[in-house]
């Protein structure tokens, strides 16, 4: 029998991925290890990696599919001196019914061969789970005529459906018996077909990631009632150590490269040690305080928001925490954070002072209690001693969870986080 | 003795018969061919190709003559027209040859002589006015082609008045001609002698060259004809033609007047008709309407076991339309499965003329008048980096598209080298492709196929270069 390749569990909270591209073609002979296909998953883009030998046999979801369940069969592997033939016999009867969600209306399982489905478009499956091949005109015809293009036979090349077809069967009503149970269809999924008129767009579509983004901080914001504190500091102390700090940098690879971001993480991880309270999560039943420091850093990559973990950064130096950042960062942008990498975490730095915001609230990172938006450093009037001087100021602001962090707890934190920020040399014990 | 029974028998070896006789020759049946002068019929020989050979030497000489446009000097630019002529003839003489090997390697048996029909599945071959040989098969396909129309009054002499023929080997140049017709052959006659000096006046009853293309493509081709010096009168017919001893003197009319154009030579090219005489279809049920052979889709002519393809049936009378009726043909003979009738609107044409010209499918007109809502896109020349840096910014490509169903209706160019762009448009149209699809495919800069591209966005308002 051949081997069935399963949709993995790449964490422990994935239910669904998408199986964004398969390295390995059917018929190409697999090594353990060999990497056979790139899922996404609700974070990141990872690699499915072969555990035994063979020939990938057949190919059970196509690449662009998205929703394939964990633990559904994606391929099977055969093993050696098996004949294909076998794969027939192998390939699950009653295929998991974890189709892309397109434009499918019946209820019946159907396979995973779809392509993505574009709006608009005829399902690609007979209902015999055959692929359909249609000319791109002959699809868009069938679909303006409301045509179920299972219902017609194709006479081009191979039985591909062409113009013709759709002709002929227009002119002989066939399909039109389908076309009751395709029009729901084209509706609910064919948003564009059904666009008022005059104003252009185009439509992007969701990744995994974006649609993740989208639910977790519509949930969030819907339910944490947040409230905001904002706290201003002056930088001037920390600003000339981290000065002093990077001058004594050594060249080669121990060298570092310290920024206020780096200082900023390591003052709320020693906040959060000093203050556990804002290291936590709310639950019906009791409020989770954690019992390591570990701080996300909200990254923006190019296919959207992630928090990349520093674990344990209250006991991290300045460099330890500088020289991680940067490489998580770096992964982020590219794509290839682990889960390990992005998952859990107790508290969430959002820095968007690069970009001159002077000052921020982002939404809460659930299932986290608080979120500090750090600003921009940047030089204000302020009153020191009673006088008009100059500093160099950076505005924080804490988004809190109130059913787990009340107002003055949050003020709390944000007291001991200015002091440590004002005060670096404390940091530093 | 040689073999004499067959199951197929393809009278005629031009671009239809030839291929029609080794696809059947694949498809394992018996295949022989009958071929009264050259292998190859009137394309390779007469046609087609040599003419391509000519308009090379064309293009060359004019490329030379701008080559310091191109920061080149050359003197004394000249050319021998005997020599010219030489190699058009030597191009032809190697695909002869080429063909004859082709028909051996595929072992199709070769009669030299005349084919005519005799008798249901009999076919005879005379040579000279003596039979050579009796033979017999179950199909029989006609693929005579044709030849030269001819007009009263106008009759084609060899000498002062040409046909294609003549003016594809002119022994001496001719200092001013008068092109009678102005489709694919007597555009590319006029531009060939043009392009070498000769003062060129182009006669046309229809209101506009090239009558076939469409119609902004006709006037932008006129446009660049006249600038080059050539005299184009359209709704104009030729009276008469009154032949001196090394001149012809040619009564033109039109638009209410008469005038007179005294020329060296005229070449005659106002269509052609099928080569029906001599093929025995006296007392067949093989029917004839204006000179060419009536067929069905699957080209069986009212005779059983008798077929005809090519140039001696209907339009368009293309060398590649020939050999895919051929090719369906002999695949329905065969029986095979998946055969279907010829598309007319799937076949290119091109001109060779400077600028060239080329097309697929309906005109904007034609779309128009078939009921279709067209979305058309247009994009010039003068836009495409590849054409400035040719020196070619002049020309177009156009593209018309069903508004409803973004099926490719049609494609229409004129500009340098669109000859061999069409195809893409070809390829497009027999794979049913939408507008969506040219628009998603990605075309290679700096080419002039990115015309293409742009022409497709510019149907919908998106063209970007221009």
């Amino acid at each position: 029998m051949p081997i069935q390749i399963l949709m993995p569990a790449l964490s422990p909270t994935m239910t669904e991925g998408k199986l964004a591209k398969w390295l390995k073609n059917e018929g190409d002979p697999v090594q353990s290890g060999d990497v056979l296909a790139e899922i996404e998953t609700d974070k990141a883009t990872m690699e499915v990696e072969a555990v035994d030998e063979g020939v990938l046999g057949k190919i059970l979801v196509a690449e662009g599919t998205e929703g394939v369940a964990v633990n559904a069969p994606i391929a099977l592997l055969l093993e050696e001196g098996e004949a294909s033939s076998t794969l027939e016999v192998a390939t699950p009867a009653q295929p998991p019914a974890v189709a892309p969600p397109g434009p499918a209306s019946t209820a019946a399982p159907r396979p995973l061969v779809s392509a993505p489905a574009a709006a608009a478009q005829v399902p690609a499956a007979k209902s015999s789970g055959e692929r359909i091949f249609a000319s791109p005109l002959a699809k868009r015809m069938a679909s303006q005529a409301g045509l179920d293009l299972t219902q017609i036979s194709g006479s081009g090349p191979h039985g591909r459906i062409v113009k013709a077809d759709i002709e002929a069967a227009i002119t002989a009503g066939v399909g039109q018996a389908a076309a009751a149970a395709a029009q729901p269809v084209a509706a609910p999924n064919a948003p564009a077909a059904l666009a008022e008129p005059g104003a252009a767009f185009i439509e992007v579509p969701n990744s995994t990631v974006r649609k993740v983004i989208a639910q977790r901080l519509s949930a969030s914001k819907r339910e944490i009632p947040h409230y905001y504190l904002t706290i201003d500091c002056n930088l001037d102390a920390l600003l000339e150590l981290r000065e002093k700090l990077n001058g004594r940098a050594p060249s080669g690879d121990k060298s570092y490269k310290l920024s206020v971001n780096d200082f900023v993480v390591r003052a709320v991880a020693l906040a959060l040690r000093a203050y556990p309270g804002a290291n936590s999560s709310w639950t019906d039943e009791a409020i989770r305080l954690y019992q390591t420091v570990d701080v996300c850093v909200a990254v923006a990559a190019p296919n959207g928001l992630i928090t990349p973990v520093v674990r344990g950064a209250d006991n991290k130096g300045l460099v330890a925490i500088s020289n991680e950042v940067r490489a998580l960062a770096k992964r982020a942008r590219e794509g290839k954070l682990m889960p390990e990498e992005y998952q859990g975490g107790g508290f969430t730095i959002s820095n968007l002072g690069m970009f001159g915001i002077r000052e921020f609230a982002a939404i809460i990172n659930p299932p986290q209690s608080c979120l500090l938006s750090v600003g921009a450093a940047e030089k204000r009037p302020i009153v020191k001693d009673g006088a008009l001087a100059v500093a160099t100021m950076m505005s924080c602001t804490l988004s809190a969870d109130h059913r787990s962090v009340d107002g003055a707890k949050g003020a709390e934190f944000l007291d001991v986080f200015k002091k440590l920020i004002e005060d670096p040399l404390t940091m530093l014990l | 003795m040689a073999e004499t029974s067959f199951d197929v028998i393809v009278i005629g070896t031009g671009p239809g018969g030839y291929v029609a006789a080794i696809r059947a020759a694949q498809l394992g049946m018996k295949s022989a061919v009958v071929e009264r002068k050259h292998l190859g019929g009137i394309c390779l020989n007469w046609g087609c190709i040599p003419t391509k050979a000519l308009l090379r030497t064309a293009e060359i000489y004019e490329t030379m003559k701008h080559a310091s446009d191109f920061g080149i000097s050359i003197k004394g630019i000249d050319f021998d027209i005997k020599k010219v002529v030489e190699r058009s003839r030597r191009v032809a003489a190697q695909l002869n040859g080429g063909v004859a090997h082709l028909l051996r390697k595929n072992k199709v048996t070769v009669f030299d002589g005349n084919g005519r029909l005799n008798g249901p599945g009999k076919v005879a071959v005379e040579k000279d006015g003596k039979a050579v040989a009796d033979l017999a098969a179950k199909h029989i396909v006609l693929a005579t082609g044709a030849r030269a129309r001819s007009l009263p009054g106008l009759e084609p002499d060899g000498k002062l008045v040409w046909t294609y023929m003549e003016a594809m080997i002119p022994e001496n140049m001719p200092k001013s001609l008068l092109v009678v017709g102005s489709g694919a052959i007597g555009i590319e006659f006029a531009s060939f002698y043009r392009s070498l000096g000769a003062e060129v006046t182009v006669a046309e009853i229809l209101d506009r060259v090239l009558p076939v293309e469409d119609d902004e493509i006709s006037a932008l081709a006129r446009k660049a004809f006249e600038k080059q010096g050539m005299s184009i009168h359209t709704s104009t017919t030729v009276k008469a033609l009154k032949r001196a001893a090394d001149s012809v003197t040619a009564t033109l009319e039109g638009g209410g007047k008469t005038w007179d154009v005294t020329v060296d030579r005229v070449i005659l090219a106002v269509g052609i008709v099928g080569n029906l005489e001599g093929c025995g279809l006296e007392g067949t049920r093989v029917k004839v309407e204006k000179s060419h052979i009536v067929i069905d889709e699957w080209c069986r002519t009212g005779e059983p076991g008798v077929y005809a393809i090519g140039d001696v049936v209907g339009p368009p009378w293309l060398a590649h339309k020939a050999s895919h009726e051929g090719i369906i043909c002999i695949e329905k003979i065969a029986g095979l499965a998946g055969v279907h009738p010829l598309d007319t609107t799937r076949i290119p044409g091109c001109t060779y003329s400077r600028p060239q010209v080329a097309s697929v499918g309906l005109t904007e007109k034609a779309a128009r008048e078939r009921g279709h809502e067209v979305k058309v896109g247009r994009f010039p020349f003068i836009g495409n980096g590849k054409a400035i840096a040719l020196g070619e910014p002049e020309g177009m490509v156009k593209t018309v598209f069903d508004a409803k169903t973004g099926e490719l209706l049609g494609a229409h160019m004129v500009g340098a080298e669109v000859t061999e762009l069409i195809q893409g448009y070809g390829v497009a149209k027999t794979l049913e492709t939408t507008e969506a699809e040219l628009m998603h495919s990605v075309f290679p800069h700096p080419t002039l196929s990115e015309m293409m591209h742009e022409s497709v966005l510019d149907a919908y308002g998106r063209a970007v270069h221009f």
